[in-house]
């Protein structure tokens, strides 16, 4: 086995790296603490982030990348790079029908061409995968996903009911209190954290990943696509996608911005000019269109250059990666902008004077005193720009301007079902999943920015 | 009032200065003229006399940025960058690759764009108010919290949820209107139905939202509480003081509503098959036209830019404040 670590990998680690690292410092900042326990502190809030997090696992799950070992040869890997979620997935992965068929189908969506008693016919074929476990499907069927059901639930609510269990003897252990006592406190809401909430989410999410682990050993419990691909696997590939550009876009600019930021509002004068007139032209030109612009330019790059770019997964990944930066670049001036204005308020704060007065060098000054004091900036603009990179996302690759064809993601996916609603019979699961999947992750990402933005915003607390 | 405005023209014109130096370094520089030629005349095996007189065509012979070999001002004014802009502040876009005047399609599918742009704008925009003020008149009820909830909810979806929901109940299910496609316009309308139906409710969520967290922090001000005290009723304490108090974040939401427009026009004409100005870039995209794209990204610039400086004549106008800044 050899590790391979794309680009958007690294990004993805360093990303979490980063995160790690700052929510330490805020446990150790008892001013920030206090904001940041404000942001956790609501029901929705969290119940939003739990979400977000198992968002968060899948889509880690899938940057660990590696090209498995040829078996009997040594130093002999697979050409294929694959990562740890399709190892997960590798039934559904591997499953592959002939075309459409619906969500927990034994049979084939529409009549193909077969042989029957040496006759050519037209008929509903068995799926080779999907409910081919059935001897006498018509009659063994509902019986079958009605079990696989029940246990799936049952499976999910053992799981969150020893979860619950957990908390319940951490709590009690935390505050000296008997079991009865603590699960009392906790059902009652009673713990000065939202914990009630957090546990109902992961009941919910247990359970439903509980039923959709039972019936995906042995359905497509989303369906399958046109080339009779897994839709629980093409929309679970997709969310690290999502993530990527919803995270990394506001990343990869940042340094830019917080440069700049940091600059314009220390140094005032020609400098806050000179920055504020650039972040106005950038901000002045379309955004659609100069992704357009760049997106086209781009390729005509990597056509000219092939010798940069070997392998199609490194051109899909640096058009991912570019496409990244250039999203960022249109949310980068909104950054800058609030930087600006925060640092306008800190110079006049007392440390920063004091500072001044000891004769500390601007560049210490900048770098020592300000920067760490803009930094939860950078967060909270993260949180809430990531809902809005998503859905253009999707809109762009929609328009052709978007990730490569060949990548998963939201965006391609429902590309390839535009179509699909005018077909008769109407195939319907290929843009309920894609829309679905992406509802409940822009959702949750907006009910998690709404709770910070209240925390960190002083004029929302009296709300 | 006269210097600030002036002051704001001034800038404009700066800022359309410096996003021309932008998209030229963009285009020009990261893909040099002769890989622009090798792309239209096609693939690698071009004879370099074709290439030439491709560029010369186009008048992209001459060097980027910095012509050594021209005298006195020529050192500046000879090189593909000034030419360019200097056409590009004319106005006059040049032609594309199959020779047609970019400007003149630019004349003819503007048309198509405002007829879809406008309507959305002055209905997104009032009824978006509309529901604000209603839903901060209903505050701390069911009504307001279950608003709020369908706004987020409204928020969340993509908008390609809309156009696909839209095309499939209304052209297919219901057969309203048609799926796709334009006339000029007597017949306009009911090509127009759909498409603006489906951007105003796009753009209901994040508007509606916005104007309520406005209306709510103005209710909390002092002014209020006196009109109040004065026994004005709830609607005029509304109507007449908070929402002419929320004029300036509004004009500001509204200016950056159509950028998003424009954006969204590209996204809706596509969708709908309505020959504006969005359908016009993505074909620009398609065929890999560089003149097409660069006349876009600057034609779109020049609409913000305008946008911004109207933006500014509106603050001027609601608030005295501004004008005697």
């Amino acid at each position: 086995m050899k590790i391979v670590v794309l680009w958007t990998d690294w990004v993805v680690l360093l990303v979490l790296l980063g995160t790690l690292t700052y929510g330490w410092k805020v446990m150790r900042q008892p001013h920030l603490a206090v904001t940041w326990r404000k942001a956790f502190n609501t029901a929705t809030g969290t119940s939003a982030a739990t979400v977000l997090a198992v968002f968060l696992v899948i889509g880690l799950l899938d940057s660990l990348h590696y090209r498995p070992a040829i078996a009997g040869k040594a130093d002999a890997y697979a050409t294929e790079t694959r990562s740890v979620l399709d190892d997960i997935l590798h039934q559904q992965q591997t499953g592959r029908e002939r075309s459409y068929s619906a969500p927990l189908a034994y049979q084939g969506y529409e009549k193909e061409a077969t042989v029957i008693d040496g006759q050519a016919t037209r008929a509903y074929l068995r799926l080779q995968h999907g409910g081919a476990h059935l001897d006498q499907p018509e009659q063994q069927w509902a019986a079958d996903v009605l079990l696989r059901t029940v246990a799936g639930v049952g499976l999910g609510l053992l799981l969150a009911a020893a979860a619950t269990a957990l908390v319940v003897l951490l709590l009690a252990r935390k505050r000296r209190q008997g079991l009865g006592m603590a699960w009392r406190s906790l059902r009652r809401g009673q713990v000065g954290f939202p914990l009630r909430a957090v546990l109902l989410t992961l009941t919910v999410l247990a359970v439903l990943a509980g039923v959709m682990t039972m019936l995906a050993t042995a359905y497509h419990v989303l369906g399958t696509d046109r080339v009779g691909n897994d839709l629980l696997y093409v929309v679970l590939k997709s969310i690290r996608t999502a993530l990527v550009i919803g995270t990394m876009s506001t990343l990869v600019t940042m340094p830019i911005a917080v440069g700049l930021g940091i600059c314009a509002g220390y140094l005032r004068g020609w400098v806050d000019e000179a920055i504020q007139y650039v972040y106005t032209v950038i901000n002045s030109i379309p955004y659609v269109l100069l992704i357009a612009a760049v997106v086209l330019i781009l390729m005509v790059f990597i056509d000219n250059h092939p010798d940069l770019f070997p392998t199609s997964a490194e051109r899909t990944d640096a058009r991912l990666f570019f496409l990244c930066i250039i999203l960022g670049m249109t949310s980068w001036t909104e950054l800058c902008r609030l930087i600006r204005g925060e640092v306008i308020k800190l110079r006049e704060a007392e440390y920063i004077q004091a500072a001044q007065a000891f004769g500390v060098g601007t560049w210490r000054i900048l770098s020592v005193h300000l920067l760490p004091n803009v930094m939860h900036l950078i967060l909270i603009s993260m949180v809430i720009n990531f809902s809005g990179l998503v859905l253009a996302e999707a809109v762009l690759s929609y328009v052709g301007i978007g990730v490569d064809p060949s990548m998963q993601s939201f965006g391609t996916l429902i590309n390839t079902a535009r179509l699909e609603l005018s077909r008769e019979p109407t195939i319907w699961w290929t843009l309920a999943t894609a829309f679905t999947f992406m509802f409940s992750l822009v959702l949750s990402a907006n009910l998690f920015s709404d709770a910070i933005r209240d925390a960190f915003d002083p004029r929302a607390t009296h709300k | 009032m006269m210097t600030y405005l002036v002051r704001r023209t001034l800038y404009s014109i700066l800022v359309l200065a410096g996003i021309n130096l932008v998209t030229f370094f963009l285009f020009f520089s990261v893909n040099t003229p002769d890989d622009m030629a090798r792309l239209q005349l096609g693939g690698k095996r071009v004879a370099q006399e074709a290439v030439e007189r491709w560029k010369a065509e186009r008048g992209y012979d001459q060097p980027l940025y910095f012509n050594a070999q021209a005298a006195g001002v020529g050192k500046l004014t000879q090189t593909v960058f000034f030419e360019s802009s200097a056409k590009l502040l004319r106005l006059d876009f040049g032609k594309t690759n199959e020779n047609r005047n970019i400007g003149w399609e630019l004349g003819n599918r503007i048309g198509p764009t405002l007829a879809l742009a406008i309507p959305i704008l002055l209905i997104s925009v009032t009824l978006s108010i509309i529901l604000g003020l209603g839903l901060v008149f209903y505050r701390h009820t069911v009504l307001d919290t279950w608003g709020v909830v369908v706004l987020v909810g409204l928020m969340s979806t993509s908008s390609l949820f809309f156009i696909i929901m839209g095309q499939y109940l209304f052209a297919k299910l219901m057969v309203i209107t048609p799926v796709s496609g334009f006339s000029p316009p007597p017949g306009m309308f009911k090509f127009l139905l759909l498409p603006v139906l489906v951007s105003v409710i796009a753009h209901l969520g994040p508007d509606t939202r916005l104007y309520r967290t406005l209306f709510l922090e103005e209710l909390g001000k002092d002014y209020v509480r006196t009109a109040r005290a004065k026994g004005v009723s709830e609607w005029a304490v509304l109507g007449r003081h908070v929402l002419r108090n929320s004029l300036i974040p509004i004009i500001t939401s509204i200016g950056l509503l159509l950028p998003a427009l424009l954006a969204g026009s590209i996204l809706l004409e596509t969708f709908f098959g309505i020959p504006g100005l969005g359908t016009f870039a993505v074909d620009g995209i398609t065929s890999q036209d560089f003149s097409i794209v660069r006349a876009m990204v600057f034609f779109g610039s020049f609409l913000y830019v305008i946008t911004y400086l109207l933006t500014d004549f509106a603050y001027a106008w609601s608030d005295p404040r501004v004008r005697l800044k």
